[in-house]
């Protein structure tokens, strides 16, 4: 493969397009298959033939917006159809090239406008399965220009200018992990992907590898080539079929384009992947699991230093990067780190994907600029909290990050602003929560996820996690004292200062975090054995005395 | 097994694959597993119990998954499990004793945006309700 023969593919690809008067992208990322988006492909296919127009019909990654599956858009006019059933296909056809359909439009223009896709910029675009259609916008660029025109130093060095912080959540500088990497010696070298997304209430690792595959490969090829290793895994979750299936056929598919295997783009780089499946950890996430998962081993986490940049898989310098990380490397390296530096704020750079769930509208995937508040990303994209129930917390970072009150949503979204708020980035899931959830009870729910998810190997985590369920379940119960609430702060302390990994270290900051902004809910359980969302069991046990109205 | 080339690493996708074929992992099949891979079978065990995916018991014959990911949980799963509950009579994990119905829980399947879901023998159904849930089960209890 040469670059002369990259761009035939690309024109080639473009031109078996443009042939067609109209595109009619039908989603088909998990959200969107659930609402049998696949029936509404047939029937569109059906349709189609039918009308005789010069239409083409094709599956396409995730839209982002799963509120409104199953999603169509009509490119080049670019109309966005949304709630689209198989009834509907004729109507559909016969407006295309008239006047678009009033009836199935999405009417969120400002849920598309405020975003800005950088890694999301092909989902919904191209067909996954299809390698061509990467290559006809732009892919496989990035590495045939490292290829020919880099070496190794050079592209460290405009990974690290372009200020890219790993996506996982931890917001590591990518740039200053691949030195490390490539400084490790010379002997085997493994890069890894990271795609156990176990953050209940995120799926921008499970969109991008449905939506996009052969990007996170290209991405992962540069960092091979870039840290010196010829071998890399992506380690998926089992839950998650459709983004096994699509990166099995999309690997099939770079295999067979030459983008992976020996003599890579014509030069003497030889780099290939594996999958390795997750079974349902998630510690697993934590990177010292996940190489031991990959062993073949259970997933236990283990002390760091060395970091596995020094000794991690079979104990060779490995590198590490989440599936968005890797993801954002070819726009960088198309476009320059300049561009992407730009983007985002002093100390985060370029955009973020957000999945956007919870109580609210438009519930779905968002990706957005660095910076933006989470006001705008609540209120203007996402569209408010539906029902006419009010606004209560925002919770990121999943089971390790923490919930944030209305005071603190005009909070610019940075790694170091939601740190210094007592929250974290974490991978991306943002669930908005309403009056009707109660927050001791939605810290219960985590400290129960933490202590069924905790692998056991350290006592602080293993104990801890089990005792504090245990004092929040009789907070939620209305049983407890003043005294309880006291044991619950030390312990949190103790579990968070005193535990081997990240699990167990983030465990009490749902915990934390509540008992920062929402002390008052926590005391009405314990004096008024009163729960204002009416979710807990004390809600029946004692009528409040004051707060009925609340 | 051939595919991996009897890799003692590929131990978890070897599990994989037997448990996609039985749809549980008995004695029998990770005592053959531990031995063609040459790990100790208190290795494949350790495995087998560590991660929630390898089930040790046979399933039922239809199985209802409810996902009790954060997402879900927020938009009320907590009522789909209990109203599942109440009517199979079985906790989450269980099979019901005439081996018909499981009832099981995941933590998340990633389809959040349409939450709360559930997955009826494998298919995702989004905005699950609590009555929509049980008519399912009604249907294949009466099927039986």
């Amino acid at each position: 493969m040469t670059s002369e023969e990259l761009l035939q593919i690309a024109e080639a690809s473009t031109a078996e397009h443009e042939q067609f008067d109209f595109q009619l992208n039908v989603c088909m990322g998990t959200g969107c298959m659930s609402q049998h988006s696949d029936k509404v492909k047939a029937a569109l296919t059906e349709e189609v033939a039918k009308s005789g127009k010069h239409c083409h019909v094709r599956q396409t990654g995730c839209m982002g917006l799963c509120a409104a599956g199953p999603l169509v858009l009509v490119e080049p006019t670019e109309t966005r159809y949304g709630n689209v059933h198989e009834a509907d296909a004729k109507e559909l056809v016969d407006s295309l090239g008239g006047k678009p359909l009033e009836r199935l439009e999405t009417h969120l223009d400002k849920y598309f406008q405020g975003q800005q896709h950088i890694v999301l910029e092909n989902s919904g675009h191209i067909d996954p399965e299809k390698i061509d259609e990467y290559i006809g916008r732009d892919g496989y660029q990035a590495l045939m220009t490292a290829l020919t025109q880099m070496d190794p130093q050079t592209v460290i060095e405009q990974i690290s200018k372009s200020g890219l912080r790993g996506r996982g959540g931890g917001g590591y500088p990518t740039g200053l992990k691949w030195g490390m990497v490539a400084k490790a010696g010379k002997g085997q070298k493994y890069v890894i992907c990271n795609g156990d997304e176990g953050d209940p209430g995120a799926f921008m690792d499970r969109s991008v590898l449905e939506s996009d595959p052969q990007r996170v490969i290209e991405g992962m090829a540069v960092a091979a080539y870039a840290v010196g290793a010829s071998k890399g895994y992506v380690y998926v979750r089992a839950e998650y079929p459709l983004a096994i299936s699509r990166l099995t056929a999309s690997l099939r598919e770079a295999r067979r384009r030459g983008f992976l295997g020996s003599n890579i783009c014509g030069t003497t780089f030889a780099f290939d992947i594996e999958i390795r499946l997750g079974a349902g950890a998630f510690v697993c996430g934590e990177e010292t699991a996940l190489i031991a998962s990959i062993e073949g081993l259970r997933g236990q986490p283990r002390p760091r230093p060395p970091y596995p940049a020094v000794s991690g898989l079979w104990g060779c310098p490995t590198l590490i990067n989440n599936v968005e990380t890797f993801a954002n490397i070819a726009p960088i390296l198309r476009n320059g780190p300049q561009w992407y530096s730009s983007i985002g704020t002093e100390r985060s750079k370029g955009t973020k994907v957000f999945a956007l769930t919870g109580k609210i509208a438009n519930t779905g995937l968002v990706e957005i600029p660095m910076g933006m508040t989470l006001r705008e990303i609540i209120f203007e994209i996402g569209g408010g909290i539906p029902n006419g129930h009010t606004f209560k917390a925002v919770q990121t970072g999943g089971p390790s990050g923490g919930c944030l009150p209305e005071e603190h949503l005009d909070l610019s979204v940075s790694y170091d602003a939601l740190i210094s708020a007592g929250s974290m980035m974490g991978s991306g899931g943002m669930i908005v929560m309403d009056d009707t959830s109660c927050m001791v009870n939605v810290a219960r729910f985590f400290m129960e996820f933490c202590m069924t998810e905790s692998c056991g190997k350290c006592v602080p985590c293993r104990a801890g996690t089990a005792q504090m369920f245990d004092l929040l379940t009789k907070i939620c119960d209305g049983e407890a004292t003043h005294a309880d609430l006291d044991l619950l702060i030390d312990l949190c302390d103790v579990v968070k200062n005193t535990s081997l990994c990240g699990l167990g270290m983030t465990a009490p900051n749902p915990v934390l975090s509540t008992l920062r902004y929402f002390k008052h809910e926590y005391l009405e359980h314990i004096d008024n054995k009163y729960c204002r969302a009416g979710v807990c069991a004390c809600a029946g046990k004692a009528p409040a005395k004051e707060e009925v109205t609340a | 097994m051939r595919r991996h080339g009897f890799a003692r690493n590929a131990l978890i996708e070897t599990l994989h694959t037997a448990q996609s074929s039985f749809g549980y992992l008995d004695d029998v099949a990770i005592r053959f597993v531990a031995r063609s891979l040459h790990v100790p079978l208190s290795q494949a065990y350790g495995v087998v119990t560590f991660y929630h995916h390898f089930s040790l018991k046979p399933a039922g014959k239809h199985t209802c998954t409810v996902c009790i990911g954060t997402a879900c949980y927020i938009k009320g799963a907590d009522k789909l499990v209990a109203e599942a509950q109440k009517y199979l009579k079985i906790k989450p994990g269980q099979t019901t004793p005439d081996g018909n119905i499981s009832l099981m829980t995941a933590r998340c399947v990633g389809a959040c945006g349409r939450a709360p879901v559930s997955l009826e023998d494998g298919e995702l159904v989004g905005l699950m309700e609590p009555a929509q849930l049980l008519k399912k089960l009604e249907g294949w209890a009466a099927n039986d």
